[in-house]
């Protein structure tokens, strides 16, 4: 019997409507964990790396984490795995909801989608019956209406669908694919369903999931459940509102919005507003907030509730969470009122929240500075509001100036030429950013925003406070009860942490620390994504329940494979090099390691060089960020180190 | 007919506070899985949850017992101005609808408050409801005790067919003298 995993992969050729249901080799589980390690092998495996993105050889993974569907608290996370049509490299985007303990039920730990279906059909996936069927009458329709059609059809309202809207049907690079309160947004995966003709996956499941040790495994899941009861009850003190709990930050719940109005910028990621907040402001949109929230909800086995229903009088009713109700609020120097409505179609339609604002504040400032002439833009509305919905309608349509924004600010800017490239400054490795421009460089963030492969600061940061506490008083109190910390030294690293002086950014952490600091955040976040296990629950917020000391324990009782800290540690590390491998064998290399040239106004290029050096050779990797054959080696990665030296990409011998 | 006080146990359901995570559905099936915990599967709990996020619809709704015939009521449920015509809120197992039956056998479910040796403190389900839209309680409540002789004899007869008159006199005189 296999634990925690089915052991079976659902594959479907939708070129040739082939359904087949494939046993997977139990030793994958041992190297590679799931979800998020198992996605990526394959891709390493199976999609070679000249494959375009949108065409039919392209895989699309909807791969479930170990830990799904078993009583670990909050592993729910669907992470889907693809090469993104925008980046051009791996894109991964994960859902939270509760698809995957649905797919487990079903009987399946992998999704995995090839080809190209001639027409617009959806999936219907009923334990061990599979059926791909027509879908053309859902042509243009929302991605929440279309989920809801779904399941009136099926006459089952328990079922689960992942489902995208006309963006994704139109190959939009900023398409999503939407599932119930939850989305797999960036990086363009709804494009790569839609190239693939799949308007929605459904899918029920009625089966069980077995684990290897049940009453050691309820133990720890319990013991996690009460340290969230704690933690909730005992917020960290001295950071703002939203880093003091667990969860994805609490914006549906909180209305306390001085911190992300105030720090992060306006417009094209353009305008630093630090007196926005006011009475007047806050108690307005406290009472916007609370007309439309309906109910915080959750993902499945969750207490946190980090998302919440959204309906405004006049239109349909939407979920949502985290920080798209500021998005596009603030990329149109608008208000909540605003964010909250156009949100709304913005569902739908299923883009991105975070690209989406960026690349139509992004159009109105060319048009400003006259690079996009009033012929490009002709029948815009002339009110900021209107403009917005104007240009969600164009992107989404992929009519007139919307089809060259609808690849991204990236792609865009160099279509349009005549200097667009200097208004498309907020990527990396061509993929938006969050809206946040700063002073004095943080060492820790400049090497989490060069080297992270997801693109995205959320995804790698999180164990370690973004910030230094001013006092040592308080700095001791936080380290008191630092439980998760892999090694005391963090502890002293913290501590000598100054806000100013000769122990402060940019200096200090030293190199090596910050090396020690990046690595560490971003080991607990491929832990997560290869069990599935929120990111808010884990990796993510400061204190958090599941760290690197009760997570061997938990994957040992679930799976039954021996594991300890180290061997977690090096499955962690694997996994993390196969996906740089994946991305070097796409071409990626030091040169796309940058983060915007605006996101600090004091940088340090010596410094900047030394600490990509150091952490290169810290992970293992060559000058160019070259996975090398010795540590590939190492890692039971000989294999891509062979590719590697067929390819030339790395010299053989 | 003797009125005697009896501790009735119940769980106290608050829909506010359900935040629709299902925690209850996934402890329920891992508790009365066998070995206890060794899996766990919805489709298995005595305990459903109801939902229909879009319309705001979040009902946990325990097994009661199991109802031989099919409704002829079909209760209709409006909520939020949308109308449900589907028997969902109904506790019963019946032969109409595929809800508390074991997927398997088709067996009826039955809330059972969690009994077990050694007791839990609260039924799992309210356990791993932090968010407390479920709560225990536990009243006195008088209720007219009706004596069925019928059932008693039943169940004698059952255990004399199982261990023989002989073992079930002895343990009957045994357990007399402990008393």
């Amino acid at each position: 019997m296999r634990y925690a995993e089915t052991g079976y992969n659902l594959e479907i050729d939708l070129t040739r409507g082939n359904i087949q249901r494939v046993e997977t080799d139990p030793r994958l589980a041992e190297l590679h964990l799931g979800g998020l390690g198992t996605n990526t092998k394959m891709l390493w495996d199976r999609v070679p790396p000249e494959t375009d993105p949108l065409a039919p050889d392209n895989l699309l993974i909807f791969g479930t984490g170990l830990l799904c569907g078993t009583p670990a608290v909050g592993a729910n996370r669907t992470i889907v795995t693809t090469y993104s049509p925008q980046t051009l490299l791996m894109g991964y985007s994960m859902m939270g909801g509760f698809f995957a303990p649905e797919m487990k039920y079903a009987g399946y730990d992998k999704l995995v989608f090839r080809g190209k279906s001639p027409n617009l059909v959806y999936i219907w996936i009923n334990n061990d019956k599979v059926e791909i069927r027509d879908a053309t009458h859902l042509h243009g329709k929302g991605a929440v209406e279309t989920q809801e059609l779904i399941k009136q059809e099926l006459k089952e309202p328990n079922c689960h669908v992942a489902a995208i809207g006309l963006a994704g049907e139109n190959q939009v690079y900023l398409a999503s694919v939407e599932q119930g309160r939850s989305s797999a947004s960036r990086l363009g995966i709804g494009a790569v369903m839609g190239s693939k003709g799949i308007k929605a996956i459904a899918v029920r499941g009625t089966k069980d999931v077995n684990v290897a040790r049940p009453a050691e495994l309820m133990k720890l899941c319990n013991d996690v459940l009460q340290y969230i009861k704690w933690r909730e009850a005992n917020p960290i003190p001295g950071v703002m509102t939203i880093l003091q709990g667990l969860g994805s930050p609490q914006e549906m719940r909180t209305h306390d919005e001085k911190w992300h109005t105030e720090s992060f910028m306006w417009g094209n990621a353009r305008t630093r507003r630090r007196d926005f907040w006011n009475k007047e402001v806050e108690d307005k949109w406290r009472e916007t907030q609370e007309n439309v929230r309906t109910r915080l909800i959750s993902c499945y086995n969750c207490p946190m509730k980090c998302g919440a229903t959204i309906s405004v009088p006049g239109i349909a009713t939407y979920m949502m969470k985290c920080y798209s109700k500021l998005t596009y609020t603030m990329a149109a120097y608008s208000d909540l009122d605003f964010g909250f409505k156009i949100a709304q179609r913005a569902t739908e339609y299923g883009v991105d929240g975070f690209s989406t604002p960026q690349v139509m504040a992004f159009a109105l400032e060319l048009h400003e500075k006259g690079i996009l002439t009033d012929s490009d833009m002709s029948g815009m509305p002339s009110d900021t509001e209107g403009r917005f919905y104007w240009l969600l309608d164009r992107i989404v349509r992929r009519e007139g100036i919307g089809d060259v924004l609808s690849k991204g600010t990236y792609w865009a800017a160099k279509e349009i030429g005549k200097g667009a490239e200097q208004y498309a400054h907020n990527n990396i490795k061509k993929h938006e950013q969050l809206p946040l421009k700063l002073g004095m460089l943080n060492p820790v963030y400049f090497l989490m925003y060069s080297t992270g492969e997801k693109i995205n600061i959320t995804q790698i940061e999180g164990q370690f406070p973004q910030e230094p506490y001013p006092t040592m008083e308080q700095r001791e109190a936080f380290v008191k009860d630092w439980i998760q910390v892999p090694d005391e030294k963090f502890k002293q690293y913290f501590l000598d942490w100054e806000p100013r002086g000769e122990k402060s950014n940019p200096y200090y952490p030293t190199v090596e620390m910050t090396c020690e600091i990046v690595d560490w955040m971003e080991k607990m976040h491929y832990i997560d994504d290869a069990l599935g296990v929120c990111a808010g629950l884990s990796s993510f917020p400061l204190k958090p329940p599941y760290h690197i000391h009760n997570y061997p324990a938990l994957v040992s009782a679930a799976t039954g494979i021996d594991l300890d800290e180290a061997g977690l540690t090096q499955i962690a590390k694997r996994n993390r090099t196969m996906l740089r491998a994946v991305n070097v064998r796409r071409g990626m290399r030091r040169s796309d390691e940058v983060p915007p040239e605006d996101h600090w106004k004091k940088r340090f290029p010596e410094l900047e060089e030394k600490l990509l050096d150091e952490y290169y050779k810290f992970k293992g990797w060559d000058k160019e960020g070259i996975p090398t054959k010795e540590s590939l080696q190492e890692l039971e990665l000989g294999y891509v180190a062979e590719d590697f030296e067929k390819r030339g990409i790395i010299k053989n011998g | 007919m003797a009125k005697v006080k009896k501790k009735v146990k119940t769980i106290k359901i608050d829909l506010d506070k359900c935040n629709g995570c299902r925690a209850c559905e996934m402890i329920c099936s891992a508790f009365h899985a066998s070995p206890k915990y060794s899996s766990n599967n919805p489709a298995r709990s005595r305990i459903r949850l109801i939902r229909d996020p879009i319309r705001d619809v979040y009902v946990p709704v325990y097994a009661g017992e199991y109802a031989p015939a099919e409704c002829m009521g079909r209760d209709k449920y409006v909520i939020d101005g949308k109308e449900y015509d589907e028997c969902g809120f109904c506790r019963a197992s019946c032969p109409s609808r595929d809800l508390f039956k074991e997927p398997d056998s088709k067996l009826p479910l039955k809330c059972d408050m969690c009994e077990s040796d050694p007791p839990e403190e609260k039924p799992l389900c309210v356990q791993w409801c932090i968010t407390d839209a479920l709560s225990y309680e536990e009243r006195e409540e008088e209720v007219e005790e009706e004596e069925k002789q019928e059932d008693i004899d039943v169940a004698f007869e059952s255990l004399v067919d199982k261990y023989g008159m002989e073992k079930v006199m002895d343990t009957m005189a045994r357990k007399a003298k402990k008393d």
